[in-house]
């Protein structure tokens, strides 16, 4: 009887032993490298990585995890090394993380603009009206009950551009937070979108997410304020200091921001959307930069995204140089 | 909106029956990670279980309490403890486990090792004390007349199995903490439908939740037949 029960006992250990190194071992059969990327959202959920990373693969012997959350918890993922490369869209947050010495070899890789989007009714009627004027308006008619605001309320890249805007139009958002027409979703973008569908209010949306629900027939938001340079949202890629972080894999992201800033990189990015929403969700940012192709947003970018007159001050760049060629 | 859940399960139906290879992926990986998880958890839970069910000893009580306690213990908040402990600055980030398979079933392990011990030690403990006296009047040995108690108990194991599978397969908060959400390594059907649904994949997620609906209620269905052969 003893022995039996030895026989179960050790054939239950070698059935654990076998299925979780089995597991293990199945999901990890590559000779790839791996590159962790913490991206901001909107990156990720359009899909717009998913069609870099098809391509990029059959070209490189790495393997990309994307991991998708706002821009403030990609950097500090970033900060604790639990990455190897963000994907981020905030310059105030971007110039920090490159100050604290974890982010080098900043680079620019695209942008678009952001939009102000609300109900039809367009109940505190901003349409086509200024950015900054359509928040005092917001603000008017959320006091005297007739709009209500979204915000994504996250940290997220989107957050911070909401935040500034709210402090260019004269506002102090700390103080908006408490006031009932004010409604701080804590959410990403696709889900504060619905919540803003659902309460027929307004919210500031990258166009990428918004242009992708909206054909989805997920929302019946409009856009009522875009363009202009108050609502560009520029994105940019940056390696984590491996002096900092040993164990990460530096040379993959080097690669990684390579490729995104090629040519090859670059069309990509302006391809994508085109068949699917008859428009860019993005625009690529290096040839227009380095050839000012398009002076005013060129300039707009330099304004909003550089930092001393650079896309990555030099203290801040270790090794490829060709990067900032 | 009615018209939409319709149309939304008849695609998931479609995904489902077409063999579609991101829904089988899932599938299959989360059932893959959680069996071991709940294996691995049987593992070292059973001793424990044994020990806690038959022996009497100071502090029984105390450690009986403890697993009680942590049956409800929140995933997320165990998942936020496990990310600060596989993370590259935490004491096993030397590992480079953070992201991988590998750390959501020791992060699922974890959480439903308090259901394995506690329903074992239970199950032990309501099988009748004069089953051991028994064994032991007819010439057993304290080993052998404890493995005639573990033996009487199986129903009790088998059940805290299923709970414990259960629990690990439709948990999220560990496997999106430590796991991620990367498509092709660590997504699973909790992250999946939860995460996707913010990409539109609206009809994925629908698919994926009559799955994990399907496993969860096929599994309770088997082991209940098992039981009621047994007995």
């Amino acid at each position: 009887m003893q022995k039996t029960f030895l026989i179960w006992v050790s054939l239950l250990v070698l059935a654990v032993i076998a299925s979780v190194a089995g597991t293990t071992y199945y999901f990890r059969a590559s000779t790839k490298t791996r590159l962790i990327v913490s991206t901001t959202t909107s990156l990720y959920d359009t899909g717009l990585l998913d069609a870099v990373e098809k391509e990029f693969e059959t070209k490189y012997p790495i393997d990309l995890n994307f991991i998708s959350v706002g821009t403030g918890i990609a950097i500090q993922h970033a900060e604790r090394g639990d990455a190897d490369l963000i994907l981020v869209h905030s310059p105030t947050d971007e110039l920090g993380f490159l100050k604290n010495g974890t982010g080098v070899n900043r680079k620019i890789i695209a942008y678009n603009f952001f939009s102000m989007v609300g109900p039809e009714t367009d109940p505190a009627q901003i349409r086509d009206t200024a950015p900054l004027q359509a928040l005092s308006k917001i603000v008017e008619s959320g006091r005297s009950g007739t709009a209500k605001w979204v915000s994504r309320g996250d940290n997220s890249g989107t957050h911070a551009k909401e935040k500034s805007l709210w402090t260019a139009a004269g506002f102090d958002w700390k103080a908006l937070v408490k006031e009932s027409w004010y409604i701080n979703a804590g959410s990403g973008m696709g889900e504060t979108l619905k919540k803003a569908d659902y309460f027929s209010a307004y919210t500031l949306a990258d166009m990428g997410t918004y242009l992708k629900y909206e054909k989805d027939g997920l929302i019946s938001l409009k856009i009522l304020v875009e363009q202009g340079k108050d609502l560009l949202n520029v994105y940019s890629a940056i390696a984590v200091n491996q002096t900092l972080h040993p164990n990460v894999n530096f040379e993959g992201a080097i690669t990684f921001i390579k490729y995104l800033t090629s040519d090859e990189g670059q069309q990509i990015i302006e391809q994508y959307g085109k068949d699917e929403y008859g428009q860019s969700l993005f625009y690529p940012a290096v040839r227009l930069l380095r050839e000012n192709t398009h002076a005013t947003i060129a300039q707009w970018i330099r304004e909003y995204a550089f930092f001393n007159d650079t896309e990555c001050p030099p203290e801040y760049r270790r090794g490829s140089p060709e990067l900032y060629g | 909106m009615v018209n939409e859940i319709i149309e939304g399960l008849l695609k998931a139906l479609q995904l489902i029956f077409s063999g579609d290879p991101t829904v089988v992926e899932i599938s299959l990986r989360s059932i893959l990670i959680s069996s071991s998880a709940t294996m691995l958890s049987v593992l070292w839970g059973l001793p424990v279980a044994a020990m806690l069910g038959l022996r009497r000893f100071r502090g029984r009580f105390l450690l009986k309490g403890f697993f009680n306690a942590m049956l409800g213990i929140p995933t997320v908040a165990l998942g936020l403890v496990l990310y600060l402990f596989f993370s590259n600055t935490g004491p096993v980030g030397f590992l480079r486990l953070l992201y991988s398979p590998t750390a959501m079933i020791i992060g699922q392990a974890i959480l439903v090792t308090p259901i394995t011990v506690s329903f074992i030690t239970s199950a032990i403990e309501s099988v009748d004390p004069e089953i051991k006296d028994l064994a032991k009047t007819l010439g057993a040995s304290e080993t052998e007349a404890s493995i005639a108690v573990l033996k009487e108990s199986i129903n009790g194991v088998v059940l805290a199995i299923t709970a414990s599978f259960n629990r690990a397969i439709a948990e999220l908060g560990i496997a999106y903490m430590v796991g991620g959400n990367i498509a092709g390594l660590t997504s699973v059907l909790t992250t999946v439908i939860a995460l996707e649904t913010n990409k539109g994949n609206i009809e994925l997620s629908i698919a994926l939740a009559i799955i994990l609906f399907l496993i969860v209620f096929a599994l309770s269905i088997t082991m209940n037949m098992i039981q009621r052969r047994r007995t």
